[in-house]
C-alpha cells in the first residue's frame, strides 16, 4: 500500500488525533481501492491525497456541529490577525512540538495547503487537483496561511523568551 | 507590475512556481524593494523552519494492518453468504421466466393449433358430404344417436325458434379426441357447433376469434367446451351462442 505514510500523515494533521487519523486513512483506503477503476490519471499519489481530504472534511464537517467552530470563510480567514511587526523573525529553530501545535491552530483549510506544500512538497497544481479549488486559491491560501503561521510561531517565540 | 500585485507573487515565487518572464520582474523588483525583500526573506526562513521541524507520521502499524484486512475483505467479490443467496435468487428467478415464457408460448401454440383445426373440420365438413351423421332437426333423435359412440352426452338444442336449425350431428376428430359436433343453419350458412367435456367447470363467455375468413366462439358451460364455427357474421354467430346459452 503506497503513500500510507504520507496520506495518515495529512490526515494526523487535518484530523489532529491519531484515532480519527487512522479511521480516515482506513475508509480512504477501502474507497481508493474500490474506486480505482475509475481512476485515470497519473499522479495516483495525488489521487489518493484527494480521497484522504474528502474523508477528513466530511468528519471535520460533522465534528463542526458539536464544536463551535465556524465554516471556513476565504475572506474571513484571509484578513484575519493584525499585521505581524516587521521587525519580529523567527531567528532560531523551533522544536517539532512548537511547530505542530502552531499547524494545528490553523484552519484546516490553511492546514491542508501547508501539508501538502511543506511536508508532502505538492506543486500548486497538485494541490488544486487534490483540493478541487482553482490555483489562484492555492495561492492565495498558502500565503495567508504562512502568514498566520508566521504570526503563531513569532507569538509561541514570545512567550518562551 | 504594481507593488502589491509583486506582493501577491513572492509565494510562488519563492515556492518555484512563476515562469521564467514573471520570476526576473519580481527579482528585478526585489532589488528595490525593502518591504518585499523582508517578506520574501520570512517566507523563505518559515519554509526552512518547517522543512527542518515539520514532523511527518507514519502509518501505525495497526492502521498498516487494518488497511491490509479492510482491502482483503474488498478483494473478495462478495460474502459467500450473499453470493449464495444471489445465485439462488437469480437462478430462481431466471428459471420462473423460463417456465413463465414456455407455458405462455406453448398455450398460444395449442390455441392456435386448435384454432386452425376447428376451421380445418369446419371446411372438411363441408367439402366432403360428410355434414352430418344424423340427419334429423329434431334434437331428440340427434341426442340418443351419441348414446354410445361417446363418453358424454352432449346438449342438443333446437334453436329453429331463434332462426338456427338445427341440422344434424356427427362425430368429428379434434387434437386427439372424439368430439360431438352439431351443425345448425342461419339461412345458407352452415354453423359446426364442436363440444367435448372440458377440463375445468368454469363457466367462461364466449370468446370470439377469426381465422381465414371464419368467425369462431369459444366459451364453456356446464363443464363442456363449445366451439362455434361459421362463414356467418360474427354478431349473428354471437347471436346463435346467446340463443344456445341461454
Amino acid at each position: 500500500m503506497p503513500h500510507l505514510d504520507a496520506a495518515f500523515s495529512l490526515a494526523r494533521f487535518l484530523m489532529r488525533n491519531e484515532d480519527d487519523a487512522r479511521d480516515v486513512v482506513q475508509e480512504a483506503a477501502v474507497r481508493a481501492f474500490r474506486f480505482y477503476g475509475s481512476f485515470r490519471g497519473e499522479n495516483s499519489r495525488a489521487w489518493f491525497f484527494s480521497i484522504v481530504r474528502n474523508v477528513c472534511f466530511t468528519a471535520l464537517k460533522r465534528h463542526r456541529v458539536d464544536e463551535t467552530n465556524v465554516e471556513f470563510d476565504e475572506e474571513l480567514h484571509g484578513a484575519a490577525g493584525p499585521a505581524v511587526d516587521p521587525g519580529k523573525e523567527i531567528d532560531r529553530e523551533l522544536d517539532r512540538q512548537t511547530v505542530r501545535a502552531a499547524i494545528e491552530q490553523l484552519p484546516p483549510e490553511f492546514r491542508e495547503v501547508i501539508i501538502l506544500r511543506e511536508l508532502e512538497e505538492c506543486s500548486y497544481k497538485e494541490i488544486a487537483d487534490i483540493a478541487d479549488v482553482p490555483i489562484g486559491t492555492v495561492m492565495s491560501r498558502l500565503a495567508r496561511a504562512r502568514q498566520q503561521l508566521h504570526q503563531i510561531l513569532c507569538e509561541s517565540y514570545e512567550r518562551e523568551k | 507590475m504594481t507593488h502589491e500585485e509583486i506582493r501577491e507573487l513572492i509565494h510562488p515565487y519563492v515556492d518555484g512556481e512563476l515562469d521564467v518572464a514573471n520570476g526576473r520582474e519580481i527579482e528585478q523588483h526585489l532589488r528595490g524593494c525593502d518591504d518585499c525583500r523582508r517578506l520574501e526573506q520570512r517566507v523563505r526562513t518559515l519554509r526552512t523552519t518547517l522543512r527542518k521541524s515539520l514532523p511527518s507520521y507514519s502509518a501505525p502499524t495497526k492502521l498498516k494492518r487494518s488497511v491490509r484486512t479492510g482491502l482483503r475483505n474488498e478483494a473478495r467479490p462478495a460474502r459467500p453468504f450473499l453470493s449464495a443467496w444471489l445465485l439462488f435468487a437469480t437462478g430462481t428467478a431466471c428459471a420462473l421466466l423460463i417456465l413463465a415464457f414456455a407455458f405462455f408460448q406453448n398455450a398460444r401454440a395449442t390455441r392456435d393449433t386448435l384454432t386452425d383445426e376447428l376451421v380445418s373440420n369446419h371446411i372438411r365438413s363441408l367439402l366432403a358430404t360428410h355434414l352430418v351423421d344424423v340427419v334429423s332437426s329434431d334434437q331428440h333423435t340427434v341426442k340418443p344417436w351419441f348414446d354410445g359412440k361417446i363418453d358424454f352426452a352432449p346438449e342438443v338444442r333446437d334453436l329453429s325458434s331463434a332462426g338456427f336449425p338445427l341440422e344434424g350431428g356427427r362425430l368429428d376428430y379434434l387434437h386427439g379426441h372424439t368430439v360431438v359436433a352439431l351443425v345448425y343453419r342461419r339461412n345458407k350458412h352452415p354453423i359446426n357447433l364442436f363440444i367435448e367435456p372440458a377440463a375445468t367447470r368454469d363457466h367462461t363467455d364466449p370468446a370470439a376469434s377469426t381465422r381465414r375468413g371464419y368467425n369462431l366462439l369459444h366459451w364453456t358451460q356446464n363443464g363442456m367446451d363449445y366451439w362455434a364455427v361459421s362463414d356467418l357474421n360474427a354478431a349473428e354467430l354471437r347471436e346463435f351462442a346467446a340463443h344456445f346459452t341461454s
